[in-house]
């Protein structure tokens, strides 16, 4: 198998005397999707934050394309090419579509010294972006506000690939949607794993995981609880895994409603 | 869900889309932050043409209605950009006063060269604005209570400071400087046109409203104005300085109220302790008429140039009517709460419109 594109190998991270993460490894290639599955609690958004560069680990390995790294701020790992797409997307819901998609990136243009923002390039390119991620903007001006969740989540991720992102870490971007809006930001999971990102999808939802995932890594109380390759593992697996198989009674239950939702998801995607 | 009007049931779709771009066309013409503004400067034009049509509608009355409003424009034009950025200003009318108290004691009581003195005084402006905007970013205390401070202390050494050195309340003798003619020339003199007397001061403040326009608009950092005023950490995140951004807006505001400040000694030909006092919340004014939102992130200057017109016309309108100007603010209030409302309204239906179409577009989604 070829290097992965981002490694992390036995992250401890303790706040105090607090153990948030014991000794976990994870793996990212390029074009695929490895999938950090866990419950509330689990020390995902401890991992998210170590990969995005918020927290630095207090034991073990973060390597990025073979390469050993000690990241002091976000910045540093978003201008290597680590984009996170947080919950909150970082969008600004009264502007238009394409002052958000180029915030902080305005493609300029110089007329002698002074130095004007591209609106015209601006409206034109975020259509153009949005339409390979299969999105028709039909009014780059339209406010961000007043888009749906899903269309938001697009945005957000399309920005991201557009501005050279080499992995994507996603923190729960189907947490917030209904069934349809979901389905759709799979797609675009799919859509930029196809362009040779490698994508970090993080979510407690094993029906979402499961269409896209290439990787599945299920976190429990901060350690590995399994690491493993789609072949070797069936949904069924996934979801028991998640729920732990120790309340079987209770497990049943959430196996029937899961069910449901999965028959629901595959129609949808 | 992209393609959807390609798919085979071509009629559903092709009438839906027909509705959206219908809908795009008003959309686009409500979605502008000043519309109300403008509709409400309708309103109160069209109001006073109706009582008092004979000077109303002459060359003199527009003459006198941008006398009227050209320096609360310049002012409203930077507390609007301020104000996009997410922050208020609540010393920026007080400052009007300070910064012409200081270029006039300079230039009279210590017979500093006037563009010295004036320059000191801008530096002094820069200076204030800087510490206003560092208070605020380093603290994260809201600027209302930042700059309310700020209001206070330089509104008690205005008095303070300016009795000590004159043993009055104002600085006068400014125009037996040297070089106060140039001043004059610069900051605010008079011109005739059509046979009657304009100001320079209302071609500063259409060059300052164009000016911070294509800023606000057309350059990157407008749109960092935008973001700051938004959500300042969502712009941080995007990579946007948002703590010099706002830093900068309180220097622009306190720059603007320097030249608001030059602009009044040259014409009064002398420094008033109490000047600007209560202007701030006019400012203000004139920028919310203008469809700025308090809570930031959204807004015009042109919209806020014309909240000063409103003004004007108010201010003029009474004379002219004949009233007593003691109802100047009565009526002011009275403006202020329709301007509002329109304002309120349109960009309400503006919102409706975008979520119709939203909702629209998903039901589309839904169907294929």
């Amino acid at each position: 198998m070829a290097e992965p594109l981002l490694e992390v190998r036995n992250i401890t991270k303790l706040f105090g005397s607090v153990i948030a993460l014991s000794e976990v490894s994870a793996r990212v290639y390029r074009g695929e999707v490895t999938c950090l599955l866990g419950d509330n609690g689990a020390g995902k958004s401890t991992l998210i934050k170590i990969l995005s560069g918020v927290y630095r680990p207090t034991e073990g390995q973060y390597l990025f394309e073979g390469k050993s790294m000690s990241f002091r701020s976000p910045r540093e790992a978003r201008e290597l090419g680590i984009a996170t797409v947080y919950q909150d997307l970082a969008l600004l819901p009264l502007m238009p579509i394409w002052r958000n998609f180029f915030l902080g990136s305005e493609p300029q243009k110089s007329w002698g010294p002074l130095r004007a923002f591209d609106v015209a390039s601006a409206r034109r390119r975020v259509r153009e972006e949005m339409a390979k991620m299969g999105i028709d903007i039909r009014d780059p001006d339209q406010a961000v506000g007043t888009m749906s969740g899903g269309e938001r989540q697009s945005i957000a991720i399309s920005r991201a690939v557009y501005f050279g992102a080499k992995v994507l870490i996603l923190d729960e971007p189907t947490a917030a949607l209904g069934v349809r809006q979901a389905g759709m930001v799979l797609h675009h999971i799919v859509h930029a794993k196809r362009r040779g990102l490698g994508i970090i999808f993080i979510t407690h939802n094993p029906n979402h995981a499961y269409p896209v995932g290439d990787h599945f890594v299920v976190l429990r109380r901060g350690r590995v609880l399994s690491d493993c390759r789609k072949d070797q593992i069936t949904q069924q697996e996934l979801i028991n895994l998640m729920a732990g198989g120790q309340d079987l009674l209770k497990l049943q239950r959430e196996l029937e409603e899961a069910q449901t939702a999965g028959n629901a998801e595959a129609a949808g995607v | 869900m992209a393609n959807s009007t390609s798919s085979s049931t071509a009629p559903v779709p092709l009438k839906t889309d027909e509705r959206i771009v219908r809908v795009g066309f008003f959309q686009g013409l409500f979605r502008q932050p000043e519309i109300g503004a403008l509709i409400g400067a309708i309103v109160v034009w069209v109001f006073f043409a109706i009582i008092a049509p004979e000077n109303w509608i002459s060359v003199n009355g527009v003459a006198r209605i941008l006398d009227s409003s050209s320096t609360l424009g310049i002012m409203a034009v930077a507390v609007a950009l301020l104000m996009i950025g997410g922050e208020f200003d609540l010393s920026a009318g007080v400052m009007t006063g300070t910064t012409g108290l200081i270029a006039g004691m300079l230039a009279v009581k210590a017979h500093v060269n006037i563009w010295l003195s004036i320059l000191i005084s801008l530096a002094f402006a820069l200076a204030v604005g800087y510490v206003n905007g560092l208070i605020v970013v380093k603290t994260r205390l809201p600027s209302f209570i930042v700059t309310l401070a700020t209001f206070f202390v330089l509104r008690g050494a205005n008095v303070g400071v300016t009795r000590l050195m004159t043993e009055q309340v104002l600085v006068g003798g400014i125009d037996r400087t040297a070089g106060f003619g140039a001043a004059r020339l610069l900051f605010n003199t008079e011109f005739s046109l059509l046979g009657a007397t304009f100001r320079t001061v209302t071609i500063w403040w259409i060059v300052i409203t164009i000016v911070a326009t294509w800023f606000l608009q057309r350059t990157r950092y407008g749109n960092w104005v935008f973001a700051v005023g938004g959500d300042a950490n969502a712009a941080r995140n995007s990579g946007v300085p948002s703590d010099r951004v706002k830093i900068a807006l309180f220097m622009v505001t306190s720059t603007a109220a320097w030249l608001v400040g030059m602009m009044s000694i040259v014409r009064l030909r002398s420094a008033v302790a109490s000047e600007g006092i209560g202007q701030e919340f006019i400012y203000i004014i004139a920028a919310v008429i203008g469809g700025c939102l308090l809570t930031g992130g959204y807004g015009s200057v042109v919209g806020a140039s014309i909240g000063a017109i409103i003004f004007g016309m108010a201010r003029v309108g009474i004379v002219f009517a004949g009233w007593d100007t003691d109802w100047f603010y009565s009526f002011l209030g009275i403006m202020l709460l329709a301007a509002v409302l329109v304002n309120n309204a349109t960009r309400r239906r503006a919102e409706a419109v975008s979520v119709a179409a939203a909702k629209a577009r998903t039901e589309k989604e839904e169907e294929t």
